[in-house]
């Protein structure tokens, strides 16, 4: 059986096969949003790697017995789990699936790619655990990447993910791992948008976040991003806060990335240009539509030709979550509603 | 607030001193409007936004007028629950304002009931109403336009006699003054017979939108609302439609600039039939259109485009040199439509849920059928009727003037209506006794003193505001029609204690970033020093300034909100613009560079 799907055969609907990341990119390839290309090994070759292990060493049935409060049994117990997913090797018909889709996807040069988890969680676990899930950037060879999927597996296993999944009595055999293996963007600049306001909830204005360079100094906030607000109907641009970039995530030679300074001349520049904000800002748009509910997105301007990329669209999940009382119902009499502002404070 | 902060303040009304020499002009205002007991426990603001520069005698009309129409539709006809009338006060020639807040629950729910039956009632008709009003309004300008012209002849006409008037001329001189004065109370009763409903119900809308989406910016609500067709923009449309006609016509070169306007026409009377012909398109437009002044209305010699051609005028150059560049200059109302309508559908789809949906759909429904009456009262009240007006007391004038009661016609405004009438009185009996009138020998000394107190007064500024802050504002009417709020009175008090700051804040009223030179332009007739490329400063913008904006690079004013007439016109011509510093004026210096964010509303001095 195949264990690979490109991303422009799943969608949304297939997240408890190729997990949440997985799932949103494929949905945002098929609604016509430009995605650097990859493709995802299911859950199901997580489900048969674990099950090898589990033939012998039981690992669902282990955490789900951890105490949520005894920290030093969950870290013994994590660290267990990891080494085993460290030992075990990989069923050779699954490596040689991982690496026909490779060298169907980079071709013979083999262009860098970036090894990401994908988990079947929930978006607001995904996104609570965003940094803890593991993403290996710029990973140049097949060892490498093959390495980095079996890596991406047990970061299921990591510390922070297990207690938050026993703190929350999570059943462990709905909870499986997916990995996304897509093409490395050598990014001019990077960032993140969120098309209803992080500080206020607004769903009419689209903040963006960037950088120079990679995302991950972005999302890994080792960098001030520059700011700005648009009107997400208008376009109008109302806060501009341009930020000291001092450094920026490049490719590091040797593969993996690596930390530069950015040059004196480019530190308070902008790092988008207007026509580029708006670009993000019609995309940004595009997507909430296509999913019907505001987006927490993660972008790079492609930095070969210009092109802007989305890297991640989750669902925003904080303002979500807040049961906000719409701002008025509709009234009997309509003219009532005008007893907001000449009726006083105490209506 | 917390309670360490130490209590914040304006000063109060009776530290303000009448500067020195000014004493008897300052008393020549009757004591109702003179401050005294009781004044320091109330808070006042300085009504710069009506009322930019000292007022004289004769023009504190205005504001007797207004707030006493203003005060009876809000506290006695539409009983709006938290608020009476409005209370005025006069120092130096500035008039300063104070709300009477109602604040017994009791009274405000009995106040609620009333406005109820009554202001729901103008909503459900208010279509019908308005059309009601234009017909009272425009009938109230025709018979103004009625009056005759005061005169005395020497000896009553024989017509008169034969026909048995039995009543002289001296007579009529009274009667007229009387239906002049008596005019101008009901006109600013037809003003304020819907404005308060129509602010009320634009405010809900636009309070509904800030708590839907918290940052929206309010210039962007405006823009869901303002309509593009208001009467206030047809006397700019006007001269549009002659520019292109000039060049239609091929008599656009007889314009330029800095030539006089007798000399423009002239010139036209002998180019022929075109020349002709653009001369009754000229006079097609004057009447009603050019029955605008180049002011809000509110003193006397805000004089309309009627009455002096040469603003009106002066922007023709302008507007052809554009149409010969290729420009369009008609306002592209489809377009402006079609964006108007495609933000308040993207917005509607933004909102939560059906319910708010639904609510919003309510909202902009009303604020869309009370918003012609916002926008268009002003031409017919403000500025024809207005005109119209002070041109009848110029009259008074001419004929004091011609009786010696004065050197110049325009001295008249220096009395108050009370001692107009007192003179008129004075003429009326000398006419009939055959004595000299007295007026000759009292007048012109007081004039002089006066004219001098106000130029006295100019070079003085004003505090913004009198008297301890109120902890909330909670007065529709002074937040609606000044845009009054306990933020900008907080940003009013830290600008004048931090005058080091290099920035000015205000409303945020038209998006865009621009540098160049400010021109603070006190009154009306420095408008003439804008260069192309400056940056207007004035106390307040004002829309029948229209023209000018096709020079200028941006505007800054000390008095208003996103909805002021300016705001909408900067929008309109793309300008940036920010709008109710409170202080822009004072503290930016005369060809000083600035730059201004109209998105940010700030105002930045370089």
């Amino acid at each position: 059986m195949s264990y690979v799907s490109g991303f422009a055969e799943v969608g949304l609907r297939d997240r408890p096969n190729v997990g949440g990341k997985g799932g949103s990119l494929g949905e945002l390839q098929r609604a016509g949003i430009a995605v650097p290309p990859g493709f995802v090994v299911r859950t199901d070759a997580f489900e048969r790697f674990l099950a090898r292990i589990e033939a012998d060493w039981p690992v669902r049935a282990r955490i789900s017995s951890l105490d949520a409060e005894d920290l030093s049994a969950i870290e013994r117990c994590c660290a267990a789990v990891r080494s085993r997913f460290e030992e075990m090797p990989l069923p050779s018909d699954l490596a040689r699936q991982i690496e026909l889709a490779h060298a169907q996807l980079c071709g013979v040069r083999g262009m860098p790619v970036a090894v990401r988890s994908s988990a079947t969680t929930e978006d607001a676990v995904d996104a609570s655990f965003a940094g803890l899930q593991d993403t290996y950037l710029w990973v140049k060879d097949l060892r490498q990447i093959l390495h980095r999927v079996r890596s991406c597996w047990a970061s299921l296993y990591s510390v922070g993910s297990v207690s938050y999944r026993r703190q929350r009595n999570m059943l462990e055999h709905a909870v499986a791992m997916a990995v996304v293996i897509q093409v490395m963007v050598d990014a001019r600049a990077a960032g993140v948008m969120f098309t209803r306001s992080p500080t206020t909830g607004d769903r009419s204005v689209i903040t963006i976040e960037g950088a120079w360079g990679l995302g991950s100094a972005v999302v890994g906030g080792e960098v001030t991003p520059d700011r700005w607000v648009l009107g997400k109907v208008t376009g109008d641009i109302t806060v501009r806060e341009i930020s000291d970039k001092h450094i920026r995530h490049a490719p590091a030679a040797g593969g993996g990335i690596e930390t530069v300074p950015v040059p004196e001349s480019s530190r308070r520049a902008p790092s988008l240009s207007d026509e580029e904000l708006q670009a993000l800002r019609g995309i940004g748009r595009r997507v909430e539509r296509h999913y019907g509910c505001p987006q927490d997105i993660e972008w790079a301007i492609d930095g070969a030709d210009g092109e802007v990329l989305l890297l991640q669209s989750r669902p925003e999940t904080v303002w979500a979550s807040k049961e906000a009382a719409p701002a008025a119902s509709a009234a009997p009499n309509p003219f009532t509603h005008v007893m907001s502002i000449f009726g006083g404070k105490d209506k | 607030m917390s309670a360490q902060e130490p209590p914040k303040g304006f000063p109060l009304p009776s530290s303000l001193r009448v500067i020195p020499g000014t004493e008897r002009a300052q008393a020549a205002y009757p004591y109702t409007v003179q401050f005294g007991a009781g004044d320091d426990q109330r808070f006042w603001f300085y009504n710069s936004m009506h009322f930019p520069e000292p007022m004289s005698c004769f023009d504190m009309v205005t504001a007797e007028a207004a707030y006493c129409a203003l005060g009876a539709a809000n506290t006695r006809v539409h009983c709006l629950p938290t608020t009476l009338g409005i209370d005025h006060r006069i120092i130096n020639g500035r008039v300063y304002i104070g709300g009477n807040a109602v604040t017994d629950p009791q009274e405000i729910a009995r106040r609620t009931a009333e406005f109820q039956k009554r202001a729901f009632y103008y909503y459900e008709n208010w279509e019908s109403l308005y059309a009601q009003w234009k017909r009272k309004m425009l009938a109230l300008i025709r018979e103004a336009e009625a009056l005759p012209e005061p005169a005395l002849p020497e000896f009553e006409p024989l017509e008169h006699v034969h026909a048995g008037r039995g009543i002289a001329s001296n007579h009529h001189l009274l009667e007229i003054y009387q239906r002049t004065l008596e005019g101008y109370f009901r006109m600013w009763h037809h003003h304020f017979e819907f404005l308060l409903l129509g602010y009320g119900a634009y405010l809900t809308f636009f309070a509904f939108c800030k708590k839907a989406f918290p940052e929206i910016p309010d210039q962007t609500v405006a823009r869901m609302v303002a309509g593009m067709e208001a009467e206030i923009f047809r006397p700019d449309d006007e001269l549009r439609r002659l520019a292109r006609r000039a060049v239609e016509l091929g008599v656009d070169g007889r314009f330029a600039e800095g030539v006089a306007v007798e000399a423009v026409i002239r010139s036209l009377e002998q180019a022929g039939p075109p020349g002709e012909e653009w001369l009754r398109e000229l006079a097609a437009s004057r009447d009603p259109w050019f029955n605008i002044n180049v002011g809000d209305g509110f003193y006397h010699y805000h004089r309309s485009w009627n009455d002096d051609l040469s603003m009106p005028f002066a922007s023709l150059p302008g507007y052809i040199a554009r149409l010969k560049a290729g420009e369009t200059l008609e306002r592209p109302f489809g377009k402006l439509q079609e964006e108007r309508r495609r933000l308040i559908g993207e917005y509607r789809e933004l909102l939560g849920s059906e319910a708010e949906r639904a609510a919003y759909d309510q909202m902009i429904t009303l604020a869309h059928r009370v918003f012609p009456y916002v926008e268009g009262h002003k031409f017919y009240c403000e500025h024809w009727y207005t005109n119209l007006f002070f041109n009848k007391i110029r009259e008074f004038g001419a004929l004091l003037c011609a009786h010696g009661f004065f050197p110049d016609a325009e001295d008249v405004f220096h009395l108050t209506h009370y001692e107009l009438e007192s003179a008129i009185i004075d003429l009326m009996n000398a006419w009939s006794t055959g004595s000299a009138p007295r007026g000759p020998a009292h007048w012109p000394a007081l004039v002089t003193e006066r004219r001098a107190a106000i130029a006295q007064w100019s070079q003085h500024s004003t505090p913004p505001a009198l008297g301890p802050v109120p902890a909330v504002i909670d007065d529709p009417a002074i937040v609606m029609l000044w845009g009054i709020t306990r933020e900008s009175l907080d940003a009013w008090l830290e600008a004048g204690t931090d005058t080091a700051s290099r920035e000015i804040r205000g409303f945020a009223a038209s998006s865009g970033v621009v540098e160049g030179t400010a021109r603070v332009v006190k009154s009306v007739e420095e408008i003439g020093r804008l260069q192309r490329g400056d940056i207007l400063v004035c106390q307040v913008t004002n829309p029948t300034w229209a023209p000018i904006f096709q020079k200028i690079a941006g505007a800054v004013s000390d008095i208003g909100g996103s909805m002021s007439h300016a705001a909408i016109v900067a929008r309109e011509f793309g300008l940036p613009a920010v709008v109710g510093t409170g202080s822009a004026t004072s503290r930016i210096q005369d060809g000083q560079r600035v730059r201004v964010d109209g998105g940010r509303g700030i105002v930045t001095l370089l």
